[in-house]
Order: structure tokens, then C-alpha cells, then sequence
């Protein structure tokens, strides 16, 4: 592993990322949004608590999934069909080393989404009640690893378009049914007790448990397994061109 | 040999890509593989690349196996896609100076952008560049490496006469100093003007491949164009050879073609205030050739 090998590609990889404004708007703007408005107006079943503090972890959580699932399988899947992964192979560059400076680029990425997103929650009344705030590091991280590897699955085994559909599609199904934004206890029936298992929620709930003193519990060891598993299947069935 | 492949088959499920190809390409020489698209150029580079598995049979390059020694070859290795292979919003200083910088070979990016012509187009994106500089794009990320050795697939394709020149220009250069290059193409004019040897692939099958000189046939006949009606039996007499009139101002010398033999021809012509409107030393082209060979396959 060469560290000058994967700053260079960290390099290229946020030059990408800054370059290319439907990820800007898919991981940035689209919580802010989120935020900001559910934020200001009363209109999710949030329950009798403050309102923040279910709508802050949540959005964060949202945020995760936009950056490693979303906009990083959207980019890996046009840089397949771009054959960009394919040049890249010709290179020195090793594989690790190409993931480990994705993996990077999107860790930055979410500490620029973190910045803004508890900047704008501050401003709206915010106040971090979580006694175990250092817990969104680890929930964070098994968060990225977990949606990177669903994003990357996706990404290496659809066409570039079709790809496209489908990170998009399913993310708006996870924001609307995923239980970060919506308790999954409001949901309808089996979609609730369903959304229980879910990476989404059990993120939501972890990181809830380190911002707003939430129950965690058994969501470490659902979000855990899903770190675990989907990176696995990802690197098993990724195809690079 | 800097490339030797041996025996090499590839298969996609029943479909048979290569079938038992062998052949070498020596150091500091340009080795063209030729063949119609399909005929399983691409999949032999791509074994020799290290991006695809031979099914069966062995490939080295540089005395290293491209899959084994994968780590050892891409540090040493050019390669130039037959298409793609950059993001469309990225500018060209980037890119170059990017893998300029993965290779680490002490190649200045800024220097092999106006070696390639392409200064003017430095900070323009790839999606804003013409077919033809987007293949000279894929060339210098080639070139980034400092390459021992080069897999050039479809270098002119879609490129103008000017850029053609420039990249044959290159390949001519890196041969001269010591490069290995191998060059896929279908264009025959293309393969003809750049290779030292040559590879005829057809359906999957080398069906020959040596020194382009081997492949060649020499008709031991030197031809010209003048003026119709020529006396070739005066002709003949000052040469002292058979002269064939072809018609429409054709001819044909039966004498091996020699400097001294055109001199000849062209000073009888001088002396009668004939014009010479062309030449041809009798050598088989490279498309006859093709076309010979693989037409004995069929």
C-alpha cells in the first residue's frame, strides 16, 4: 500500500466529487433541505419530545446513506461504464489503494455533510442532548461501510443508467420508509416491523443514541452485521469493467 | 522477446475469442496485430494488459506474467485503451498530470501535453475534446509511464491526418528508443506505415506473423505511369529487359526493382521529355497480403 498512491487518488476522487453538482446536491443540499424544512415546520409524527432531536439523527443518517451509497455507487458506476476503473488498472495504483482513497474521499465528504448539517441544526434550536456523543463515530462508520457496500453492489453489477434508476429510486424509498426520518413505529403494519431490521434505521437509532440519549441497543449489532455483510457480497460480485 | 504469447486461447462461455495464438513481438520494434473487428485483437491485448485470464495457453511480457506479476508490469507498462477510460468532466492538465504522477517515472505531464499537441486543449474537460484528441489524450496517459513496453489498441482510429501524424510520429519514437509496442488496428494503411512486424489475426486464429519484410511478397517487377503509347520496345532495349504495356500509360519492368533501375527509367524518360507519373517498386501491399493470406484460409 502506498500512501503517496492514495493521496493522489484521494486528490482525484474530491476533485470529482466537487466537480460533479448532482452529487453536491444529493449529499449536501438534499438534508440541508430536509433538515431545514421539517426543522421549521411541524409536519412528521415525531412524537411529544423535541422534534430535533429525532430529526437531527435521523437527517445525519440520511446524509450517510446520500454519501456512501448513493453518490459514491452512482460515480463507481459511470466510472465502470466510463471504463475509468479499467485505466486506472493499468496503473500502479493497487485496488486497495483505489478503495481506501474513495472510502476517504467519502469520509470527507461527511464531515463537511456533519459540519453544515449540525451548524443548520444549532441555528435552528438544536441543543445535542447525547451524553455518548463520541458513539456517532463507530455508528457513522458502520454506517459508510455498510451503504458503501450496498451502493458498490449495485455499481458493480448494473449498467451505468440502470444503476442510476435504482441508487436513486431506492434511496427515495429509504428517506420516505427507511425509519430515519419517519419512527418506524408510525409506519404502517409489517412495512414498521420490517424497517426495525433495516441498515437505515438501526444507523438512525445509533446515532440517535450518541446525539439525543436514544435507546441504541440492539441497533449496533443490526447496523454491525450489515457493515459486515454487504462490503463482503460487494467485493465478491463487483465487476470492474 | 519482450512479448511472447503461447498457445493462448480465450473463451466467453461457448464463444471462442482466440484460438491457440502464438506469437512474439522483440523489443524496440513495432509489432501491429491486424485483423477485422472481432478477430480477437482486443482479448489478446487484454491477456497480455493482465485484465483478462487466458483460458488456456501462456502469455509473458517483459519475462513476467501479466496476472502474477501484475504489480512488477504496471509500473513499466503503457497502456492506451480503444476507447474511454476518463471521466468526462475531468481536464486534460488534470488527467495527464494525475497518472503522471501514479507512474512515477519522472514524466512531465506538461511536457508530454504539448508533445502530443494537445496544449490548447489543456484545461478544456474530456467531453469537450474531438474524437482525434481524446485518442491523443489516451495516448499520453500511455506515454505517463515511461513505458518498456506499450499495448496501443486502435491508436488513429477517428483521428485527423495531423494527429495521425503526431501519434505515428510517437510510436515511431518510442520503438527507436527501446519501447516494445504492440498496436492492434483493422486499418491497413495505418498498420502499413507504422509496423516492423506484423500479426494477421482472423476469426481468433494467427494466421501469420514475423517481420513485415516476411510477410510481404516481393514481385520482383518494377512498375511506372507515363504517358500512354510509350515505345517500350525501344525501352526495352535501353534497360535490357521485357517492358509490359498495361494500358492507360501503365507499365511494367520484368526486373527486380533497384535504385538503379529507376534511375534508368526515369533518365530514358528525361531524354524523350516524358513524364513519370508514378512508381511502384513491386511490393505486394500489406492489404493484398491480408487479403492473400487469409483468403488461402478460407
Amino acid at each position: 500500500m502506498s500512501l503517496r498512491r492514495v493521496i493522489l487518488q484521494f486528490g482525484s476522487e474530491w476533485n470529482v466529487i466537487m466537480r460533479n453538482g448532482e452529487q453536491l446536491l444529493l449529499t449536501l443540499v438534499i438534508p440541508m433541505v430536509l433538515l431545514g424544512f421539517f426543522g421549521a415546520v411541524e409536519v412528521l409524527p415525531l412524537g411529544d419530545g423535541d422534534p430535533l432531536g429525532v430529526l437531527v439523527p435521523g437527517v445525519l443518517a440520511v446524509a450517510v446513506v446520500s454519501a456512501a451509497m448513493v453518490s459514491l455507487g452512482i460515480a463507481t458506476g459511470f466510472e465502470r461504464s466510463y471504463l475509468v476503473l479499467k485505466r486506472l488498472g493499468a496503473t500502479p495504483l493497487h485496488r486497495g489503494e483505489l478503495v481506501v482513497a474513495k472510502a476517504l474521499a467519502v469520509s470527507a465528504v461527511e464531515v463537511v455533510q456533519a459540519t453544515l448539517l449540525l451548524g443548520l441544526a444549532l441555528l435552528l434550536g438544536w441543543r445535542g442532548a447525547g451524553t455518548d456523543i463520541v458513539l456517532a463515530v463507530p455508528a457513522v462508520l458502520l454506517g459508510t461501510l455498510a451503504f458503501a457496500g450496498l451502493g458498490l453492489l449495485l455499481a458493480g453489477r448494473l449498467r451505468a443508467e440502470v444503476n442510476l434508476a435504482a441508487q436513486n429510486g431506492l434511496y427515495i424509498v429509504l428517506v420516505l420508509a427507511g425509519g430515519m426520518i419517519v419512527p418506524p413505529d408510525e409506519l404502517p403494519g409489517v412495512l414498521g416491523s420490517t424497517v426495525e431490521w433495516l441498515p437505515t434505521h438501526a444507523l438512525a437509532a445509533c446515532l440517535s443514541q450518541a446525539l439525543s440519549n436514544g435507546p441504541g441497543g440492539s441497533h449496533w449489532w443490526i447496523i454491525a452485521a450489515w457493515a459486515t455483510t454487504l462490503p463482503v457480497v460487494a467485493a465478491r460480485r463487483f465487476r470492474w469493467w | 522477446m519482450s512479448v511472447a504469447v503461447n498457445d493462448l486461447t480465450v473463451r466467453y462461455g461457448e464463444v471462442v475469442a482466440v484460438d491457440r495464438a502464438s506469437f512474439t513481438a522483440p523489443e524496440g520494434a513495432v509489432t501491429v496485430v491486424l485483423g477485422p473487428n472481432g478477430a480477437g485483437k482486443t482479448s489478446t491485448l487484454e491477456v497480455c494488459e493482465g485484465f483478462r485470464s487466458a483460458t488456456s495457453g501462456t502469455v509473458t511480457v517483459l519475462g513476467l506474467d501479466p496476472r502474477r506479476n501484475r504489480s512488477l508490469l504496471t509500473s513499466q507498462m503503457g497502456v492506451m485503451l480503444q476507447g474511454g477510460g476518463v471521466y468526462p468532466s475531468a481536464r486534460v492538465r488534470d488527467v495527464v498530470r494525475h497518472f503522471c504522477a501514479l507512474h512515477g517515472r519522472g514524466v512531465e505531464a506538461d511536457g508530454l501535453i504539448e508533445r502530443l499537441g494537445l496544449s490548447g486543449r489543456a484545461g478544456s474537460t474530456w467531453r469537450r475534446l474531438s474524437g482525434g484528441e481524446q485518442q491523443r489524450v489516451s495516448l499520453a496517459l500511455a506515454l505517463a509511464a515511461a513505458p518498456r513496453v506499450a499495448f496501443l489498441d486502435e491508436p488513429t482510429s477517428g483521428v485527423d491526418i495531423d494527429g495521425r501524424d503526431t501519434i505515428r510520429a510517437i510510436v515511431a519514437e518510442l520503438a527507436t528508443g527501446g519501447t516494445t509496442v504492440v498496436l492492434a488496428t483493422h486499418e491497413m494503411d495505418e498498420a502499413e506505415r507504422m509496423a516492423d512486424h506484423v500479426v494477421m489475426f482472423r476469426a481468433g486464429r494467427v494466421l501469420a506473423s514475423g517481420p513485415i519484410a516476411s510477410i510481404v511478397r516481393q514481385r520482383n517487377r518494377l512498375g511506372f505511369r507515363s504517358s500512354p503509347g510509350l515505345d517500350v520496345a525501344a525501352l526495352g532495349a535501353h534497360l535490357g529487359s521485357v517492358v509490359a504495356d498495361y494500358g492507360s500509360g501503365t507499365y511494367e519492368i520484368a526486373h527486380a526493382p533497384s535504385a538503379d533501375l529507376v534511375a534508368r527509367v526515369t533518365a530514358w524518360l528525361d531524354s524523350m521529355t516524358l513524364p513519370l507519373h508514378g512508381i511502384d517498386m513491386g511490393h505486394e501491399s500489406l492489404e493484398s497480403a491480408y487479403r492473400r493470406i487469409t483468403g488461402g484460409a478460407q
